[in-house]
């Protein structure tokens, strides 16, 4: 069994779930009709995402199993025991998606620094070694080019809006700022899985300081750099989240929903 | 050309059942109850996302949040199309939500009730957007023709979402007992809710008989509400539960079920603003308004920012 790429892959996995389930909370109340379609719709594509990683995951944590001898069904690993059953010190998610939606403002920095991270990580992905995990990659390439192209027009539009929304953006920069570091900070599993971390944040970078000027926005030099969520040490948000997330499949152990 | 001439003509038009398009002339009347049925739908659809929102952050398996979200989403894009048609008629959509705020219009009653378990999910889709769909399927053939083209493609979504709705329910009613009780208390919780969603009686209801002449509407509130009950009592035998009414009995000579009295004084006390959560509802939707004005004037400020650079570039 692969560990490192199992941990990957749930990495990957908690980390578009997270986001999802933070994204959808807009869902019936988005500033205007449009846009609440757009973050709902992001938030499905996210979702989408994760469900391909966790399956992905399920079938490599199964295979010892399966080529055992017989087994329960019940043991078995699937996308919905690791998204359900897991815990906060078990998720592997990024530090930034699992911050609250303090106003439309963050929400839109939280997707645009997401998406450009994940543009850049999935085109390398998509030479992975692995080939599910490139093919997934691959597949999703389409749709996030459309976040990052999504979420680009509205950082613009918010930092160079009104005063007040400038305002705004600043103070989304500034709640931000320590949570974007943790991209390019290797965690164990990443290692073996040969991602140039060094292009990435440059790439990174690059983009987000192109979009930065043209919403007029101070790029943040002085930054601290969280971390600890690729390996389980979260923010105090996250427990809340699972808390919420998780209480059927907690409340009625082996149901089928 | 003479006011007779013109509405014999346009009575013509809808006898033949020629569509009404937004240029032709049409009688103020016939304008102003479109406009408040296209908005008051529109702003059903719209509220209707909340009790459903209520559930998706808890959606007890990936698949099933992934087609949650969805139905709700799709309820907000059949706002859309409804607020467009309303446009046609020449009101905006910020007249229309700003009635909407003030309490001045209406939407329908149905999503004053919480969505209280997980099976209340299957329960709105089965029954509430059962009931939805009867009306709806009507009003593809209704005389305005920007609304019955709205319709027809918001049937199509709304017939699945239903189906989801039962199927939600069905494996509930196959799990364990914990989830057969909850699938039952759901059923009991929005039975008679969902009844009321036809309205008032005939005998009770004002400003039907223009309507059906008007070929805005094109069945009565009673006809429909049989029909579903029609439908609804068959399908629920399916799921193995039971409807909470025990004078429901199929009636042979009528061809028909026979049925409970509705509980009429509720039905007015939700209408009046009394239902268990119309303050909640009206507050959600408010909050979403004031909290994204910041956000609709910075997208103004920056369009009319882009547009004054271009010209300058031009000049
Ligand atoms: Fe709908
Ligand atoms: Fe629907």
């Amino acid at each position: 069994m692969n560990q490192n790429l199992i941990d990957y892959t749930l990495h990957l996995a908690d980390t578009t779930l997270i986001l999802a389930q933070r994204n959808s909370e807009w869902c019936g109340h988005g500033p205007i009709l449009e846009q609440d379609i757009a973050i709902t719709n992001i938030s499905l594509d996210l979702i989408g995402q994760s469900r391909n990683f966790y399956q992905y995951a399920a079938a490599l944590i199964n295979l010892p199993i399966t080529i055992g001898t017989a087994n329960n069904p019940a043991d078995l690993a699937t996308e919905d025991s690791l998204a359900y059953l897991r815990t906060e010190r078990e998720f592997k998610n990024l530090l930034l998606v699992e911050q609250p939606n303090v106003d439309w403002g963050q929400t839109i920095l939280r997707q645009f620094y997401f998406s450009v991270y994940q543009l850049y990580l999935f085109q390398q992905l998509q030479n992975c070694k692995d080939e599910q995990l490139a093919a997934i990659a691959t597949k999703a390439l389409k749709e996030i080019t459309y976040h990052v192209r999504w979420s680009s027009e509205w950082v613009i539009r918010l930092g160079d809006g009104t005063a007040e929304s400038h305002q705004r953006m600043l103070a989304a920069i500034e709640e931000l700022k320590n949570y974007t570091g943790e991209f390019f900070i290797a965690a164990g599993y990443e290692t073996p899985m040969g991602i140039d971390f060094a292009l990435l944040k440059q790439q990174w970078e690059e983009k987000t300081k192109a979009v930065f000027e043209e919403a007029t926005l101070p790029y943040p030099e002085k930054t601290f750099n969280q971390s600890g969520g690729k390996t389980g040490t979260h923010t105090e948000h996250l427990g809340y989240i699972l808390a919420e997330m998780q209480y059927l499949q907690r409340t009625y152990p082996g149901a089928e929903w | 050309m003479q006011l007779q001439d013109l509405e014999k003509i346009f009575q013509d038009k809808i006898d033949k059942e020629i569509k009404i398009e937004p240029k032709d002339w049409m009688p103020d009347a016939y304008r102003k109850t479109n406009i408040r049925q296209i908005s008051q739908h529109a702003h059903s659809e719209v509220v209707g996302m909340l009790p459903e929102g209520n559930w998706i952050s808890r959606a007890p398996s990936l698949k099933r949040k992934a087609i949650l979200i969805a139905k709700v989403q799709d309820e907000a894009g059949h706002g859309l199309y409804l607020y467009s048609s309303a446009e046609t008629l020449g009101t905006s959509r910020d007249e229309m939500l700003e009635q909407l705020l003030s309490g001045k219009a209406k939407y329908s009653s149905i999503f004053n009730y919480p969505t209280l378990t997980w099976a209340d999910m299957g329960a709105v889709g089965w029954l509430v957007d059962g009931a939805a769909i009867l009306n709806q399927v009507m009003l593809c053939r209704t005389s305005y023709g920007p609304y019955a083209r709205a319709m027809v493609r918001i049937c199509k979504e709304e017939s699945f979402h239903q189906r989801q709705g039962f199927e939600t329910l069905l494996v509930l009613s196959k799990g364990t007992d914990e989830q057969k009780a909850m699938c039952q208390d759901a059923i009991n919780r929005w039975w008679w809710p969902s009844l009321m969603m036809f309205g008032p009686r005939d005998s009770e209801s004002t400003n039907s008989d223009q309507s059906v002449k008007w070929k805005i509407k094109r069945k009565t509130n009673d006809e429909l509400r049989q029909q579903f009950i029609d439908m609804i009592a068959e399908q629920v035998k399916v799921l193995g539960m039971t409807l909470p009414d025990d004078k429901l009995k199929w009636n042979e000579e009528r061809k028909h079920y026979d049925f409970g009295e509705i509980d009429w004084d509720e039905f007015w006390a939700v209408v009046k603003g009394n239902g268990p959560c119309n303050k909640q509802r009206l507050d959600a939707r408010k909050k979403a308004h004031a909290d994204g004005a910041w956000v609709r004037e910075a997208a103004l400020a920056h369009a009319a920012k882009k547009k004054n650079r271009q010209l300058q570039k031009v000049a």
